[in-house]
């Protein structure tokens, strides 16, 4: 190297710094809009995400509790018209609605809970006040006084005291009371609200655990509504999708990847399974009630129709996601084992599915979560569904969560809405976990080749 | 690996095996209006519990997707009841006939109100069926009283009427495929439109023509009259709110300006924060529906397979469930959930006829 070289060359390195110099202020303060531009993004996701919670939240927490109401009930035979204790029939069929006005309506006309101001307790009351007083407890308690005497048939002709459900109405109305509020009052008249306010007073009201929700099935009646039935369906639907897309998307995905010819027919499927895993998820509802149901002539509305649809929708997510996962898998590992004498099946069963496994679950585990989420394909073969009984099996009618969600928050009575946000609550506690998994199954049978 | 494969096959084998060989199904199937629904739901769960029969399974489909479920045949893998908010039209008659499904019940089961609602912070707005028509039709007739119409020029409610609030129109409501909209139309707009003389006058020569066999100029006629009368403006005055009710509510309570199209139901429930606007002077509540007063309402009717009674268990004791007292009566519980009771002599009549399993067989 001459000097005279070395003297230009530090020349132009002078220039160039002096170039830097003057850009670097400029390029600093893009550098930093670009982080910024990032940072921007991932704090208005989380925002989004804070009120997407705080909203649901704070709708549905109070659907976690009930309301109660003690009352003393005389399990008198006659009224209940049982004439033989042991009479299974008997007891199932007895008029509990008459015992529990019984109790209501004596406690007003005795005027014993409203010893404060007798003069009022002691006329009786109308028939539309009786109406308006047995409104106040759910429709339902006649089951909880029914079931308390089929398991104890010696109650009979005694006074027992019971925690029944209150009426939507009288919930909405403690709860609001509960929470600093005047009471939300649209639904229940003056009188009605001295009652409960009196009640409340005498300590007859209590908040437990509501596990009618999580027990019962579908109700009409908000306090007695549960997501039980919805949920088993959901659970029987992701049982037939996992049961059919795992082995078709891996065995699907197997053969495209290390069999299949490179050619026009190969490309062909390849961009069909990429279209279909685009195509908007009620086509293959609409799909399942062409085929499924007009077709092959299955029954609607069951867990197995539901599960074949949410098949045809996964498929081709998984199919993508387990290709992906065998094309990660090192050429060399199949290299070192066609070395050692073994046979594509066995390079295939031994080395290449077993790597790509914590990859391929990834991909499924997110697949099925989408499934449990959807409800659009399920509207088309008639899982939108008023159904009550738990489903026995997958040829029983059901309903599924997301569904159940939709149904509730088209209902006109106003305690569906926390019933929702709670339902909605649940559904985001199984999503989480699903994708917890998968994020678990990564970290716990992911390998590095280095 | 292998090991774990086979009960995977064997268990998609059986499961689409085990697919076409449909039991007898031991429940009833109903489908149809939303609407029924939210009372039918109310009756199928009281007798599932108190029967011994199985709960009813009651899809939501829309009362037109549930009449074409119906009709589609006689069979254990076809519905048993339909939910309608409105009467079976002749054309399903048709083609239930066409797929053998001959014998149809039909009852009447009680009314369904149909409200505008508005915020209760909002100042009050009284309209009739005339004044509804001038703001939320596609065409009105011209103002200078001249037999033409004109696009619908009125902005506000004081454009219609000086007596009426300076504030835009904006009316919330469900979209043409709803039951609620049709009835609107029925109800309010082609009555509103009827007020005015020549418009109510296309009609009658329609039907004067249909006397007189030239059923090409009624057809043209009538189409006339729908394209008048029916249409709804689409300039921005009235907005589609999607078929959640609840969600017209919400919307009611943050802008006090608007109103908003709803079922009765949700009114009672929301009571506290929204109120129904009086139409011709009448309020909508219970009695002032149930009496008639209150001009909208629409029938909520029932269609029974008859060849399914017998097939499937229990039908007809839901049937006498549905129409029992406790249920549809005065104070019964579907009137706790909104649904306007027949009256006593309608009840009674009714319950007659399904005693002898008579019911009115459309045509």
């Amino acid at each position: 190297m001459s000097k005279a070289k070395s003297k230009v060359s530090i020349a132009n390195n002078l220039n160039t710094i002096d170039l830097v110099q003057r850009n670097l202020a400029k390029r600093k303060r893009a550098e930093w809009r670009f982080r910024a531009y990032g940072v921007g993004a991932i704090l208005f996701g989380l925002a989004c995400l804070l009120i997407l919670f705080s909203d649901i939240i704070s709708k549905g927490h109070g659907a976690f509790m009930q309301t109660q109401i003690y009352m003393e009930v005389t399990l008198d035979s006659q009224r209940l018209n049982i004439d033989d204790p042991t009479s299974d029939q008997q007891i199932r069929q007895a008029n509990y609605d008459s015992v529990l006005a019984q109790a209501l309506i004596a406690q007003y006309e005795t005027g014993s809970t409203l010893s404060e101001n007798t003069a009022d307790s002691f006329k009786p009351l109308s028939a539309l006040d009786k109406r308006q007083l047995l409104n106040l407890i759910s429709t339902g308690a006649v089951y909880t006084i029914g079931q308390r005497l089929s398991d104890n048939p010696q109650l009979l002709n005694q006074t027992v005291g019971f925690w029944l459900i209150a009426d939507d109405d009288v919930d909405n109305y403690v709860k609001n009371i509960e929470h600093g509020g005047k009471g939300f009052s649209s639904r229940l008249n003056k009188q009605q609200q001295e009652w409960v306010n009196n009640w409340m007073a005498n300590e007859q009201v209590r908040q437990v655990f509501n596990s009618t929700f999580f027990t019962s099935g579908d109700s009409r009646e908000p306090e007695q509504a549960g997501i039980h039935s919805a949920l088993v369906g959901s659970l029987y639907m992701l049982l037939v999708t996992i049961g059919l897309t795992f082995p078709i998307g891996i065995a699907a995905a197997v053969y495209l990847e290390e069999y299949a010819a490179k050619n026009r027919v190969t490309d062909f499927i390849e961009v069909n399974i990429n279209n279909l895993a685009a195509v908007p998820s009620i086509i293959f509802g609409l799909l399942g009630l062409a085929i499924f149901i007009g077709f092959f002539d299955m029954p609607r509305s069951v867990p197995l129709m539901g599960g074949l649809v949410l098949t045809l929708m996964t498929l081709p997510t998984i199919i993508i996601s387990s290709r992906a996962a065998i094309k990660a898998v090192p050429p060399s590992i199949r290299d070192a084992a066609y070395g050692l004498g073994a046979s594509k099946m066995q390079v295939v069963l031994h080395h290449v599915v077993p790597l790509a496994m914590p990859g391929m679950l990834t991909g499924a585990i997110i697949g099925f979560a989408l499934a449990l989420g959807e409800t659009a394909p399920l509207l088309m073969i008639g899982m939108v569904a008023f159904i009550v009984d738990v489903p026995n099996g997958l040829m029983d009618p059901s309903s599924a969560l997301p569904v159940q969600i939709f149904l509730w928050a088209d209902s006109p009575e106003r305690a569906f809405v926390e019933r929702s946000s709670a339902a909605i609550m649940v559904l985001l506690a199984f999503l989480i976990t699903m994708n917890g998994l998968a994020v678990w199954l990564r970290h716990r049978l992911g390998r590095s080749y280095q | 690996m292998r090991t774990s494969v086979i009960p995977l096959i064997s268990f998609c084998l059986w499961a689409a095996l085990s697919a076409p060989a449909v039991a007898m199904r031991d429940y009833i199937d109903v489908v149809g209006s939303s609407t029924v629904y939210a009372f039918s739901t109310v009756v199928a769960e009281r007798f599932g519990k108190t029967s011994g029969f199985r709960t009813p399974k009651i899809e939501s489909t829309g009362s037109g997707g549930g009449l074409k479920l119906f009709c589609q045949g006689v069979g254990m893998k076809f519905p048993d009841v339909a939910n309608s908010s409105r009467r079976i039209k002749s054309s399903e008659v048709e083609l239930c006939r066409s797929n053998g499904v001959q014998d149809i019940m039909e009852i009447l089961i009680g009314f369904d109100g149909i409200v505008l609602a508005q915020s209760k912070s909002g100042a009050e707005i009284r309209l009739t069926r005339r004044e509804l028509f001038l703001a939320l039709a596609k065409e009105v007739p011209n103002p200078d009283g001249s037999e033409n119409t004109i696009d619908n020029p009125y902005q506000t409610w004081r454009d219609i009427n000086s007596n009426l609030p300076n504030i835009k129109i904006e009316v919330l409501g469900p979209p043409p495929t709803s039951g609620t909209r049709d009835a609107f139309s029925d109800l309010v707009l082609d009555y509103g439109c009827h007020t005015f003389a020549w418009l109510a006058e296309i009609t009658e020569q329609a039907r004067e023509a249909r006397v007189k066999q030239n059923f090409q100029l009624a057809g043209d006629l009538r189409r006339k009259q729908r394209r008048l009368c029916r249409m709804l403006r689409e300039d921005g005055a009235y907005i589609d709110a999607g078929e959640n009710d609840n969600l017209v509510v919400q919307k009611l309570n943050a802008n006090p300006d608007v109103l908003g199209l709803l079922g009765f139901s949700f009114l009672d429930q929301n009571s506290d924060r929204i109120r129904g606007t009086k139409i011709d002077g009448f309020e909508p509540t219970f009695s002032s529906i149930a009496s008639g007063k209150y001009p909208i309402s629409r029938p909520l009717y029932i269609y029974i397979k008859k060849a399914h009674i017998g097939m499937i268990p229990g039908i007809e004791a839901f049937i006498s469930e549905f129409i029992s007292e406790r249920a549809a009566g005065e104070n019964g519980y579907l009137s706790r959930k909104g649904m306007i009771p027949l009256s006593r002599a309608e009840r009674e009549d009714i319950a007659q006829r399904v005693q002898t399993l008579r019911g009115k067989v459309h045509q």
